[in-house]
């Protein structure tokens, strides 16, 4: 796990190359605290921070064979590199070092850009390749590893975090307005869109290829459900042989994923995911297990009663870090600083200090339950959908929208609600059992109710853009033919996943303190075999997971195994209003603050600010809209005004 | 009083969900659940102030879209349950 920097092109360099590309390691030296390096050629440049894993003494980076022709840089994990190693030595390739670094280089010298086919991982990387004076740049499947680009003066700069490209002298941060109507509808920018104007992320599953004549951006893999009439090729296969094979294949994804030359700790939610994970690493590698939990102070999000039932029932060696509301406020600034984009909740917040506690324990990598509820349709809004679908088919039953309360027992202000309001917050509207995003149509009507902060000037500029246009036309062209349910999955896995959840929540808070997170089930084997599955056996009437759940049940206490769905939640207004709020936020949100930066109104921020100051907030939206105005004013110092270094450690302070 | 009424719950709403000075968010006669502006739980911090700044005495059964979906219908069911409560 790393970080990686270059470009390729011919153009006017401010800085000598070595320089260039030495400052722009710096920006993502946190991803690779262990070693820095850098290769320059004409026309060329790669860099690398080094976070070593996987073969410590021989595998630094950027890396070449014996021929000096073709380098790489490369960021991530590839997990199946000792059974392609042994395929490469078998036909007749010579290895330096034991690294999987050396596996992909080997892979493209026979295969050249459909090398990442064989790849089972996580990684970003790149490739130069002098013969064909060609750069290659891959990223994985399900965008784990991020990996962002500009060209600039007629030169390609490509870097793993933006605040490196933002090192290139010329290269400025503009917020485009957008990603930030995006960010507000959906909670983050469709790739390859990001919140900055002018620079590109590669999207999961695509290659680029670099050639002095342009560039071509190709998808080499993408996520597919049967179709719903036809069924899947295992949709005959009876139920007990679908969750044997699926526990294979999730202890094969687990057991690659513990290949490390440095010890693997894991995350423990309290919820099945990690605990299916957190079980599976005991069977495999008995020995002592670390694991590692966030807790918090408020009933409502905390799990820690779950935690130490796995803790107990594995026997780890478990240490926990409490996450107040206070800790969230004083963390935000940083967590922005890492993200690099606004986001609407403050979850990110308790990884960024998870991952801290783990690196101090002296772990670099752990194994979590990420992907599970994409995958195997673990979140409530796929229940959401399924109850909306069931109460459209008689529109005026009464009893019918009493369903919804079942929906959400953790959120205790809905109980209260009558069947008239829970029908009409839910209820299809004319049409939208067709909408192909008729899934998710709730959630972004609540998130788009955020939009009404947005300066006129940037509503303006607005006008006539339809973020939910844009989503449903970049859908792939046989989605209309799946399964409602998986229409949804698809939603959350193809887009949020890597969007916000593995973006925000996972590489970048993790990696802000060197942490490598590995994910079983977004294993690609997992992912595609998941896919396959009919959706009433993930689905059982509203048993969310259901073939997960019966394929691992006798590895977790029955407590935990039935477990119903609680959503990764955080505190989120509270953490920055009261009287330990921290001083930045009455500065980020100041009239004059939001007026200089242009992108909300200064009146109705101000108005937003009073009504959270009264009294806590509960409302989805009001909540959404705080946190999501605050991190794009901290976005904006930080990354247009480069304030961030001001901003760090900030203490708390009274607000007036 | 009559008068007050609709305003004060006016301005309960411009200060609470629409937040807009400079312009028109929605319009007196349009959904406030629809637009986004008022979702579920908007709708119990309304019913909250109702209840404590205006004294409308409100029954679960009242707590419905007809009475609480746009500007003019929170009006109109508050006036008509303060004439009632007179």
């Amino acid at each position: 796990m790393c970080g990686i920097v270059g470009y390729f092109g011919a153009h006017a360099m401010e800085l000598p190359p070595d320089l260039l590309l030495r400052r722009m390691v710096g920006a993502v030296a946190h991803r690779g605290p262990d070693g820095q390096g850098v290769y320059v050629d004409q026309n060329i440049g790669l860099g690398h921070a080094r976070l070593s894993i996987i073969d410590l003494a021989t595998g630094a980076q950027p890396m070449s064979g014996p021929e000096q022709d073709i380098w790489i840089v490369f960021n991530g994990e590839i997990f199946n590199h000792i059974e392609l190693r042994r395929d490469l030595i078998a036909r007749g390739h010579v290895f330096r070092t034991q690294s999987d670094t050396e596996v992909i280089l080997h892979l493209y010298r026979e295969k050249g850009a459909d090398c990442v086919d064989d790849l089972n991982g996580d990684f970003a990387f790149a490739i130069w390749d002098r013969p064909g004076n060609r750069l290659m740049l891959a990223r994985d499947r399900m965008g784990v590893r991020p990996l962002y680009y500009t060209e600039h003066n007629g030169c390609l700069f490509f870097a793993s975090e933006v605040k490196a490209l933002l090192r290139v002298p010329g290269i400025q941060a503009e917020l485009d307005p957008v990603a930030l109507d995006q960010i507000f509808t959906f909670w983050f920018p469709l790739a390859p869109r990001t919140p900055f104007k002018t620079i590109s992320e590669l999207p999961p599953g695509h290659v680029m290829t670099i050639t002095p004549e342009g560039r071509s951006v190709r998808r080499y893999w993408s996520l597919a459900y049967p179709d719903a009439e036809a069924g899947g090729a295992i949709g005959k296969t009876d139920e007990k042989r679908i969750a044997e094979d699926l526990r294979a294949l999730l202890f094969d994804a687990t057991k690659i994923r513990l290949r490390s030359d440095v010890p693997v700790g894991a995350y423990l939610s309290g919820g099945l995911d990690s605990s299916i994970i957190a079980a599976a690493v005991k069977r495999l590698a008995p020995q002592a297990l670390r694991t590692f939990s966030v807790t918090f102070e408020s009933d409502e999000f905390d799990e820690r009663d779950f935690q130490q039932e796995m803790v107990s029932a594995l026997g780890t060696e478990h240490d926990e870090i409490r996450c107040t509301a206070a800790d969230i406020g004083r963390m935000f600034p940083s967590v922005i600083h890492h993200t690099e984009r606004p986001v609407l909740r403050t979850a990110p917040a308790p990884l960024y200090a998870l991952s801290d506690l783990v690196n101090q324990n002296g772990f670099k990598v752990v194994l979590t339950g990420e992907g599970a509820d994409e995958v195997f349709g673990g979140y409530d809004i796929f229940k959401e959908a399924k109850l909306r679908r069931f109460c459209a088919r008689q529109p005026d039953s009464r009893l019918r929208p009493l369903l919804y309360r079942r929906l959400y027992p953790y959120l205790p202000r809905l109980q209260n609600q009558n069947h008239a309001y829970l029908a009409a917050v839910f209820a299809a509207k004319d049409g939208e059992l067709d909408d192909p995003l008729f899934s998710h149509l709730p959630r972004f009507r609540t998130t788009m109710g955020t939009k009404v902060f947005l300066s006129a000037d940037l509503q303006e500029e607005l006008k006539g853009y339809d973020a939910l246009a844009e989503l449903r036309d970049s859908l792939p062209a046989e989605f209309p033919r799946w399964h409602p349910l998986s229409q949804a999955q698809y939603l959350e896995t193809a887009y949020l996943l890597p969007g916000y959840i593995l973006a925000s929540q996972g590489d970048r808070v993790a990696m802000a303190h060197s942490v490598e997170g590995r994910f079983p089930f977004l294993d690609h084997k997992v992912v595609e075999f998941a896919a396959d599955i009919p959706p009433q056996l993930k689905m059982r009437a509203l048993r969310e997971k259901h073939i997960l759940r019966e394929s691992i049940k006798d590895l977790l206490p029955a407590n935990i195994a039935e477990r119903p769905k609680q959503p990764y939640r955080a505190p989120e207004s509270q953490s920055f209003v009261g009287p330990k709020a921290p001083g930045y936020v009455g500065d980020c949100l100041s009239r004059r603050a939001v007026a200089d930066a242009g992108y909300f109104d200064a009146g109705a921020v101000e108005k937003l600010m009073t009504k959270c100051q009264r009294r806590p907030v509960s409302g989805a939206r009001d909540n959404m809209a705080f946190v999501g105005i605050l991190s794009t004013q901290l976005w904006h110092r930080g990354f247009v005004d480069g304030l961030h270094d001001e901003m760090q450690d900030s203490r708390p302070m009274a607000v007036a | 009083m009559q008068t007050d009424v609709g305003s004060a719950v006016r301005d309960f709403i411009a200060d609470n969900f629409l937040f807009r000075e400079d312009r028109e968010t929605v319009a007196d006669n349009e959904s406030l659940l629809e637009n986004g502006l008022l979702d579920s739980t908007g709708v119990l911090e309304l019913v909250a102030f109702l209840e404590t700044d205006l004294g409308i005495d409100i029954k679960d059964a009242e707590i419905i879209p007809e009475n609480f979906d746009s500007i003019d219908a929170i009006i109109n069911y508050a006036k008509s349950k303060l004439a009632k409560a007179a």
